[in-house]
């Protein structure tokens, strides 16, 4: 492949990765604000992690007993 | 998993590395004071003979501050924030309880491999890799465990999702590794030529601009995975915490994530702008550079807003400050940064005093200021005790904000003066200015920069001395307080 070539599938790769990856980042911002008001998650409740980090106090999200744990028990 | 209401988190292995920590701060710190007064005056070369030049010094100060200080207050942290947000505690498994342990044992051989191989010269003369294959594989050995420890505290947690701290804690788990493992790629040469040479001595994998690229692919994801990554995890814990605050944005601390994660491992190519590594990847390397201004301020914002409505705290909390002054510096060094990675601005700033100023800048700024609001919250909940002095941090505050404003603002005219001085002709084209000229306008910034440097070790040892009275002297408290650190006036 000659040295011309070389560069014009350069710049039609370069063209392609900047839309692809503004698209993923546009789209990534859409998820995080609409996420709570489809009825997915809300992130927000997760700050409060690091202010309620007692070891007696009640996790956000528990984490569910695997099946091998509910046999030992 | 046993009950949560019979036991506590358990921080034995968070207090050994607290204690190095601070120990090592000292260390690379003073070796830094005495490196800089040897940029100002020469004849401070002579005091140790061979083991005391700036030579053997500059990769010891780098090395003992990154990968003793800092490296230690992130595992530190990290023992004492993955249990709490993950809400588990290591006294659970006592597989993790040794292994951390058995983690803080090998680091301090290590450190003192690193210590007495780079006092001696042996060296592979990369620059934050100094350190030969056998301490290499030692690094590899502490960073696996370290790694087994986090995703093993992961493995038992109560929680379910990974609060954003616990993510930039993995990241820099995973970057250094990565970056690690490729930058040493080095062949022994006394196995490869079987038996010359020393048997620790080793040459790089890479050749020439090759090993340039990785190099600098390795340094700035150096700055990238220790000195940002794993500092943003202990922000986005410790100034909530202490502030009783909820993080402003905690979407805007996932973006944040993202773009820092995808951008930063592109930047490296700034450090060889004008050099023989192709123009492309110079480019790249200034643009993603700039870009980098987004996450980066995204986060820095995130943790200025998380202050929103609760400003009065600047004034009554020395941790407040230390952490808003901590996110000031990091806004401040991520602007600088980028600036400096721009090719025009690049051709007059490379190789001069601005660099190590706008390196200075971010590690004393965000990074030390950072760790050591960390242990200072750390420290009553560990020992249950109350801070010691509240007066002390006040003026330890002041005295360690003196001394970096006169390091970078000595290091910005040094290296500004320096850049123009090299670049200076005559009316035919030939050099105004010969090297020497330069070192003699430059004398008094040197002078200053090491005074900058001694006033940041003075705060770090009244520092020192407040964490040993707390534990030592300080008032017993009952209760583990929810927020704002307990303090005596």
């Amino acid at each position: 492949m000659d040295m011309e070539s070389i560069r014009e599938l350069q710049a039609y790769g370069y063209a392609f990765a900047s839309v692809f990856f503004a698209l993923i980042f546009y789209g990534y911002i859409y998820h995080l604000y609409t996420s709570k008001k489809k009825g997915g998650k809300d992130y927000e409740k997760y700050a409060k992690m690091a202010l309620d980090d007692s070891l007696e106090s009640s996790p956000i999200e528990k984490v569910e007993p695997t099946k091998k744990d509910k046999e030992e028990q | 998993m046993q009950s949560s209401s019979m036991i506590n988190y358990d921080y034995s292995v968070a207090k050994l590395f607290a204690f190095a920590t601070i120990i090592l701060g000292i260390v690379g710190m003073l070796i830094g004071v005495l490196i800089a007064f040897q940029m100002a005056y020469p004849e401070l070369n002579n005091l140790a003979g061979e083991y005391g030049t700036f030579g053997r010094l500059r990769p010891l100060h780098t090395d003992s501050v990154i990968f003793g200080f800092l490296v230690s207050g992130i595992f530190s942290t990290w023992y004492y924030v993955g249990q709490r947000v993950l809400k588990v505690s290591m006294a659970e498994s006592p597989f993790l309880m040794a292994l951390g342990k058995i983690h803080f044992v090998l680091y301090l051989l290590v450190v003192a491999a690193v210590v007495v191989s780079l006092l001696l010269g042996i060296t592979t003369s990369k620059e934050y890799a100094e350190f030969e294959w056998p301490i290499d594989i030692g690094i590899v050995v502490i960073w696996v465990m370290w790694g087994m420890s986090i995703f093993g505290l992961i493995g038992i947690r109560r929680e379910k999702t990974l609060y954003i701290s616990v993510w930039y804690y993995i990241a820099t788990f995973l970057g250094v590794a990565m970056l690690y493992l490729f930058n040493n790629m080095e062949v022994p040469t006394y196995f490869a030529s079987g038996g010359y040479g020393d048997w620790w001595h080793s040459v790089s994998m890479y050749a020439g601009t090759n090993d340039a690229m990785v190099q600098w692919w390795y340094g700035h994801n150096a700055v990238a995975f220790v000195f940002t990554v794993p500092i943003i995890a202990m922000i986005y814990y410790f100034l909530p915490k202490e502030s009783g605050q909820p993080i402003f944005s905690y979407k805007l601390s996932l973006l944040s994530f993202w773009g820092l994660m995808f951008v930063y491992l592109w930047a490296g190519g700034h450090h060889l702008l004008y050099s023989t590594v192709p123009d492309w990847v110079q480019t790249m390397g200034s643009i993603f550079s700039i870009v980098l201004i987004l996450p980066s301020w995204g986060s820095a914002i995130n943790m200025l807003l998380t202050m929103k409505g609760e400003w009065q705290q600047l004034k009554e909390n020395p941790l407040i400050k230390f952490m808003v002054l901590a996110s000031t510096f990091y806004m401040f060094s991520t602007l600088e940064g980028p600036i400096q990675a721009i090719k025009s601005v690049n051709a007059l700033a490379h190789f001069t005093d601005w660099i190590p100023g706008h390196v200075h800048d971010g590690t004393l700024g965000w990074v030390g200021f950072m760790i050591i609001a960390a242990l200072l919250h750390m420290t009553p909940r560990m020992f249950k005790k109350e801070l010691y002095s509240k007066k002390l941090m006040e003026s330890q505050f002041w005295i360690q904000t003196t001394g970096i404003v006169l390091y970078f603002s000595s290091m910005w005219i040094a290296g500004i003066t320096q850049g123009m001085m090299w670049r200076a002709t005559d009316q035919y084209g030939n050099l105004a200015y010969s090297f020497i000229d330069t070192v003699n306008v430059l004398h008094p910034y040197y002078t200053i920069r090491g005074v900058g440097g001694l006033l940041y070790l003075a705060g770090f040892i009244m520092f020192a001395y407040n964490f040993y009275k707390t534990i030592t002297a300080g008032r017993v408290i009952e209760e583990e307080p929810r927020s704002a650190s307990p303090m005596a006036a």
